[in-house]
């Protein structure tokens, strides 16, 4: 077995349990703490739509906030933007999902593609520059900030080392013609898999579970979010 | 002569003979060993974890948004006073004890055990340096109730013994008379009787059965007794059947603020049986922020069944009466601003009840620049304004306030909190400043139709 099919295969398979197991466990022990059923009387009894706003409403910064948190509101959007079309719009990946999986969808035009990769290249690399240099950061951050951040960066890096290796003309099916740099993008993404239920790249579904508590929580008292 | 205490040296050096890195204070209360009290608080973070508190202590990225939301941190720019910070040894506490992972954190022990050390300097940082104002749950990406979990860190840091002594004093006076600031039943008797002669109005005290509980701040009773009258008047004027009970008046729960748990059900509880007592159907709630969130939003779950009344803040009982037409008022009118009470705008919902009472009063009303639910705090909610300590850094916070209501160009300033216009008061006479904050409800009874 080369490193290609061990990437492939067995630390594919085993990485996507970790996420799967490990996320599923992150979440259904939060709801293992007994919750504390809340006996005020309601002012607005449509705490749905109060768990919705919120988990919609807290993606845009409120008008009071935009100023200050400017560079980091924009950054963020940079990057979560930009890696959301690098992992759903590039052609080799929604072939590579579509072979694990049987579902597919249509691939970004390459250009749009390279456009998002460099733009998240710059905007990843202002997030660590920002956490190494701003006081606030710098208090807050713990290994699971550093090691979150080298663990998306990894794939990112190694991809477009995978780039630079021409596909066949028919980018869909056939394989690289260097397989190695592919392996190794291929295992950094699977460190990605692994580390994400335990750090705090879990905020990829944890952030609904917060939001929409305390959306529904504000709904009840006819408070804004 | 005496020496210089060695701890705290003279700074010769300095322009001012000073004290060199003045020690900052820890309190204690208690006679607990530092395990014990370590054990304590540890205890009490863990007996307040629930899916809610789970959840957000899960899902915080560190991305330290909230320092812009907070007065003390953009007051100072000191990192120490990021909202989530404040929260880092119950976050800890909850990784090694409760979290999915606690036995990995545990076993290899990933994540150090809370000291009392720690648990001491937090201690500046989950009393003084918060009113639970909220504005940093407002501007959170994940969502996360950062003043809800300070709130059940104080429960910890209480039973370790840990409280600032001017708060913990006035939680236990409060717990022991039945008032914080010594307005016991006693006084309020006295009190209301000569309010009563004063003013020439009636003030129903004890009565056996009444629709309406009308209860106080002691801050009203001891700093703003205009306020009880204010209060009488309108509910004259109003013709509903009321009382204040010498056995359920005082609203404010410093049990709560202090994080006593114990001692906060002991002060809701009086009220809620001293309503049930009377037949209210309907609790009116004095002009104090706290005490709206104690009972309106928390009452129901101390008592453990849903109220058997209805309970009202003041300023959604003037509302109400506007909106229904049976309190007519004349006009005020002019330029007016209003500072929102958190607990009562922010986390209580009741946003737009004072907006109706203004507009009903004829007024020109001038919104700050982050007003409403995104509103300052003036910096003396939840019970910071009782740590003297904290007053240079509350100060620097009510700058911010300042500047707010200065750039309305309104000339009457309003609150329906009487916690919060103690606050402008004091900073009107550290500062010099020449506002006057006023009361919503003494304007309302000052324009009764």
């Amino acid at each position: 077995m080369d490193l290609l099919e061990f990437a492939r295969g067995p630390a594919l398979i085993a990485s996507l349990l970790v996420l799967i197991g490990g996320s599923a466990w992150r979440i259904f022990a939060i709801f293992l703490v007994p919750p504390k059923p809340d006996l005020s009387e309601p002012r607005d009894a449509r705490w749905m739509a109060g768990a919705l706003r919120t988990i919609f409403g807290r993606m845009i910064p409120k008008k009071e906030f935009r100023e200050t948190e400017k560079l980091a509101t924009l950054n963020a959007y940079f990057y979560h933007i930009g890696l959301a079309i690098l992992v759903f719009g590039f052609a080799p990946h929604v072939n590579f999902v579509q072979r694990l999986t049987g579902f597919g969808w249509p691939a970004l035009p390459g250009p749009v593609v390279y456009v998002a990769v460099g733009i998240t290249f710059v905007s990843i690399l202002i997030a660590l520059m920002e956490r190494l240099t701003d006081p606030v950061l710098r208090l807050l951050s713990n290994f699971d900030d550093y090691f979150s951040w080298l663990v998306t960066f990894l794939p990112l890096a190694t991809g477009m080392g995978v780039l630079s290796h021409p596909f066949p003309a028919a980018i869909a099916s056939g394989p690289p013609l260097d397989p190695v740099p592919l392996a190794i993008h291929l295992l950094s993404v699977e460190l990605l898999f692994v580390w994400l239920p335990f750090g705090k790249l879990s905020h990829a579904f944890l952030a609904f579970v917060s939001r929409a508590i305390t959306g529904a929580g504000f709904a009840r008292k006819g408070a804004a979010t | 002569m005496s020496d210089v205490n060695a701890t705290h040296p003279l700074d010769l050096e300095s322009p001012r003979v000073s004290v060199r890195k003045p020690g900052v204070r820890h309190d204690k209360q208690g006679t607990m060993t530092d395990a014990e009290r370590v054990a304590a608080a540890i205890t009490n973070f863990r007996n307040d974890f629930s899916a809610a508190t789970a959840a957000y202590l899960e899902s915080c990225i560190h991305c330290g948004q909230c320092a812009e939301a907070c007065h003390f941190y953009v007051a100072t720019h000191d990192p120490k006073y990021t909202p989530i910070w404040k929260l880092e040894p119950f976050k800890r506490a909850y990784q090694r004890e409760a979290g999915p992972f606690a036995w990995l954190y545990k076993a290899f022990n990933l994540n150090r055990e809370v000291t009392l050390r720690e648990l001491e300097e937090w201690q500046e940082l989950l009393y003084d340096s918060c009113t639970m104002c909220g504005r940093c749950t407002m501007i959170c990406p994940m969502g996360i109730d950062i003043a809800e979990l300070v709130g059940l860190a104080r429960n910890g840091m209480f039973h370790a013994g840990l409280v600032p002594h001017e708060l913990w004093a006035v939680a236990e006076r409060a717990e022991r008379e039945g008032s914080p600031l010594g307005a016991t039943p006693r006084m309020l008797r006295e009190r209301i009787a000569w309010l009563a002669e004063e003013h020439d109005v009636e003030i129903p005290l004890d009565r056996s059965r009444a629709d309406m509980l009308a209860t106080l701040s002691s801050i009203e009773i001891m700093k703003y007794p205009q306020s009880i009258v204010a209060l009488a008047k309108i509910l004259n004027r109003i013709g509903v059947s009321w009382t204040i009970r010498s056995d359920g008046y005082e609203a404010t729960n410093f049990g709560m603020l202090s994080g006593n748990a114990a001692w906060q059900r002991d002060s809701s509880m009086r009220i809620i049986n001293a309503a049930i007592a009377c037949g209210a159907q309907t609790v009116v709630l004095p002009e104090c922020g706290h005490a709206y969130g104690a009972l309106r939003w928390k009452g129901a779950n101390i008592y453990g069944k849903p109220l058997p009344f209805k309970v009202l803040h003041i300023s959604e009982f003037l509302a109400e009466n506007v909106r229904n037409g049976r309190l007519k008022l004349r006009r005020l009118g002019g330029l007016v601003t209003f500072h929102d009470p958190c607990q009562i705008s922010r986390r209580g919902g009741a946003t737009a009840a004072p907006r109706e009472v203004l507009h009903a009063l004829g007024v020109e009303l001038r919104e700050m620049e982050s007003t409403g639910d995104m509103n300052w705090c003036c910096g003396g909610g939840g019970g910071v304004v009782a740590i003297h300590r904290a007053d240079a850094l509350r100060y620097q916070a009510f700058e911010i306030k300042m500047k707010q209501v200065e750039r309305t160009g309104a000339d009457v300033l309003a609150t329906s909190c009487s916690n919060c216009r103690q606050t402008f008061d004091d900073g009107k006479a550290h500062f010099g400043w020449d506002r006057q904050m006023s009361s919503l409800l003494e304007l309302v009874a000052g324009h009764l139709a």
